[in-house]
């Protein structure tokens, strides 16, 4: 029983860690129906600039956090403005070509600046639990868990209630439409990379202190959030998130209790998921099954 | 007229292949070997990518695949590693199949997310499995022998079993991309909605690519494990599967002429092209070009620039200078106007 509480308590905080960048992904695919390749290295990379702060120029852990967002926001902004948005009249594949370029070059640059050696990243939590009913419960894990829900309950609360969130969804949903009504469509994309490279560094920063930061870091987050998004359904941000917390429950639970699944297989397994929903369920568990009319 | 063009280029491919050997040294010599092995990689690849339209991530590994089955077979069966080389292809061509059923559901760019685990998941399987794949240390095979007379020479007897191979599988591709099969691929590309219209199975059409693809990179895995003389978990890192597709987008993906050179490109771009590039970069800023990650970094330097500049690589820019006319990449065509964005023309499904 008490070993069934630990696991699930991972299983919640991987899983949300997953589900967050699988919400970036949802949120640049939503807008431009591309999907980044360089989201995982995006995060890597920004993860990398909190931990120079952090043991480079004496930053708290919060101030680093919080530094490191905006840093992100704008770094994400610019990447949009100067690597993808000449290519905006280009087809879909040329730009996911471009992302793959740019996961290539950061994956470089990071192993060329700080070198690919492991670094420690500190964590915020202390490594202690707390003992409820017999069951020890991780300060980490719930850490983990809250921060990444505060940041989406933010993002939530800004799609819902700003104008600026408005214009946003409104951008996503019906391109030629919104600019009609005088929305700015080509800066909202931007705008959606940023929080995009926002929420790629909140899991970059929170997954760092359980693995160790390396520049190839991300690259198994990334398939694990992928793989949570295409659960959840690619179009729905709710989805997105579900689908990470119950893959990440599902991992744990498997790796747990399922013996011939050691560490090895963790990512062939969710390769394996990730394919029998497709078999079984294209359009994920929460999408929406889309006709197309020609 | 135009219609010799092909088997003109044949001969002067042919002609190049045996002259080559006698103008280069040992170590030249071995290293063209290895661009035999990637115009196989990526001839399979540019079907999947340059004429169906979808992009993996994944094919190093299917790459590894056949090298793994190469040297299993050679190591701890006793095959002759020659034999091996068509049962790697099958191995990896199968599991390519069986990848692509499920996978080539996904419509556009998502099978490339789905290609990207392959490698990451490959390397764990190997490592989880170490009595049948040699674990984190990997397997040895025997060194290069060489035969038929060539008794000298080890690296010429490489060189003309891979250029034999690619000579063999080269056209092959040609075959496969031609006549009705050819139209459906490029149908597919161009527009799912319309092959579907038109009686095409867009999914089957899409796994059969994937699994030719997959057959292609395993006889090229076979020959490079036949190369190497050993292979491990690093031998096939995800970066081989991007360098791959970067040689795609340099050599023209779309055109199977272009793979000639973007098989060269692979080759050269990581111990000499790479880095004379990193040396004019580093006269004008201090940076230590000998720095782990700055290989990757000219891989994607250099595949941005082409997409910005020549979206059709090389092939693109030498159909230019014979024709005048500027080419795009068959894939990099803004898409075409779909009936529900009259607007913007851009979104394609």
């Amino acid at each position: 029983m008490q070993q069934f509480f630990q696991t699930l308590t991972t299983g919640l905080s991987d899983g949300a860690i997953y589900g967050s960048l699988a919400l970036a992904l949802v949120l640049i695919y939503k807008a431009t129906e591309v999907i980044n390749f360089a989201q995982g290295e995006m995060a890597m990379f920004t993860t990398y600039i909190a931990w120079s702060l952090i043991t480079h120029h004496g930053f708290s852990f919060w101030e680093a956090f919080f530094a490191t967002l905006l840093i992100a926001f704008i770094g994400g902004l610019l990447l949009q403005r100067t690597i993808i948005r000449p290519l905006e009249r280009a087809s879909v594949l040329t730009v996911v070509m471009a992302t793959i370029a740019l996961l290539v070059i950061l994956n470089g640059l990071a192993a060329w600046i700080w070198t690919p050696q492991l670094q420690f990243f500190p964590s915020p939590f202390p490594t202690s639990s707390w003992v409820v009913g017999g069951v020890h419960i991780s300060k980490q894990d719930v850490g983990t868990f809250a921060v990444v829900i505060a940041c989406l309950v933010v993002l939530w609360l800004f799609f819902r209630f700003t104008k600026l969130g408005l214009a946003m969804r409104a951008g996503a949903l019906n391109p030629s439409a919104a600019r009609l009504v005088g929305v700015r469509t080509s800066w909202l994309l931007a705008l959606g990379w940023g929080f995009a490279a926002a929420l790629g560094a909140v899991s970059g920063m929170m997954v760092a202190p359980t693995v160790f930061l390396t520049p190839n870091m991300m690259q198994a987050v990334l398939i694990y959030a992928f793989a949570a998004a295409v659960l959840g359904g690619l179009e729905s941000p709710v989805g997105a998130v579900a689908g990470g917390v119950g893959l990440g429950v599902m991992l744990n639970m498997l790796g747990t209790y399922v013996h011939p699944v050691t560490s090895e297989l963790r990512l062939p397994v969710a390769l394996g998921i990730l394919l029998v929903v497709l078999l079984v369920k294209p359009a994920g568990l929460f999408g929406r099954v889309v006709v197309r009319r020609v | 007229m135009s219609r010799y063009w092909k088997p003109l280029g044949f001969a002067v491919l042919v002609l190049a292949v045996v002259l080559a050997p006698f103008l280069s040294s040992n170590y030249r010599t071995y290293q063209l070997g290895f661009v035999a092995i990637y115009l196989i990689a990526l001839s399979g690849l540019d079907i999947l990518t340059g004429f169906t339209g979808q992009i993996s991530l994944g094919h190093g590994a299917f790459m590894g695949i056949g090298a793994y089955t190469t040297t299993i077979l050679v190591v701890d069966h006793h095959w002759r590693d020659l034999w091996t080389i068509p049962v790697a292809g099958l191995v990896a061509g199968l599991i390519g199949i069986a990848f692509g059923l499920p996978a080539t559901r996904f419509a556009g760019p998502y099978l490339a997310l789905a290609t990207f685990a392959i490698p990451l998941s490959f390397i764990g399987i190997l490592k989880r499995f170490p009595r049948f794949t040699g674990g984190n240390v990997g397997k040895n095979l025997p060194q290069l022998h060489s035969e038929l007379g060539w008794h000298t020479n080890p690296s010429i007897w490489f060189y003309v079993v891979t250029w034999v191979v690619a000579l063999v599988m080269f056209p092959l591709a040609f075959l496969v991309v031609r006549g009705r099969f050819g139209r459906a691929l490029r149908g597919v590309r161009d527009s799912e909605i319309a092959s579907t219209a038109y009686g095409v199975s867009t999914a089957s059409v899409k796994t059969a690519a994937f699994g030719i693809s997959a057959f292609f990179c395993g006889v090229a895995g076979a020959l490079y494990a036949i190369g190497i003389t050993y292979v491990n978990p690093d031998t096939f890192p995800i970066d081989l599967s991007i360098l791959l597709i970067v040689g795609i987008v340099v050599g023209g993906a779309g055109s199977l002429w272009g793979m000639v050179f973007g098989a060269l490109f692979v080759e050269f771009i990581r111990i000499s092209w790479g880095p004379s590039i990193l040396t004019l970069f580093a006269k004008a800023h201090h940076v230590n070009t000998h720095a782990p990650g700055s290989g990757l970094v000219v891989y994607g330097v250099v595949l941005l620039f082409v997409l910005y500049v020549a979206p059709a690589g090389f092939a693109g820019l030498v159909r230019r200078l014979v024709t005048g006319r500027s080419a795009l990449a068959a894939w990099a065509k803004p898409g075409a106007p779909t009936p529900g964005d009259p607007a913007t023309g851009a979104e394609g499904p």
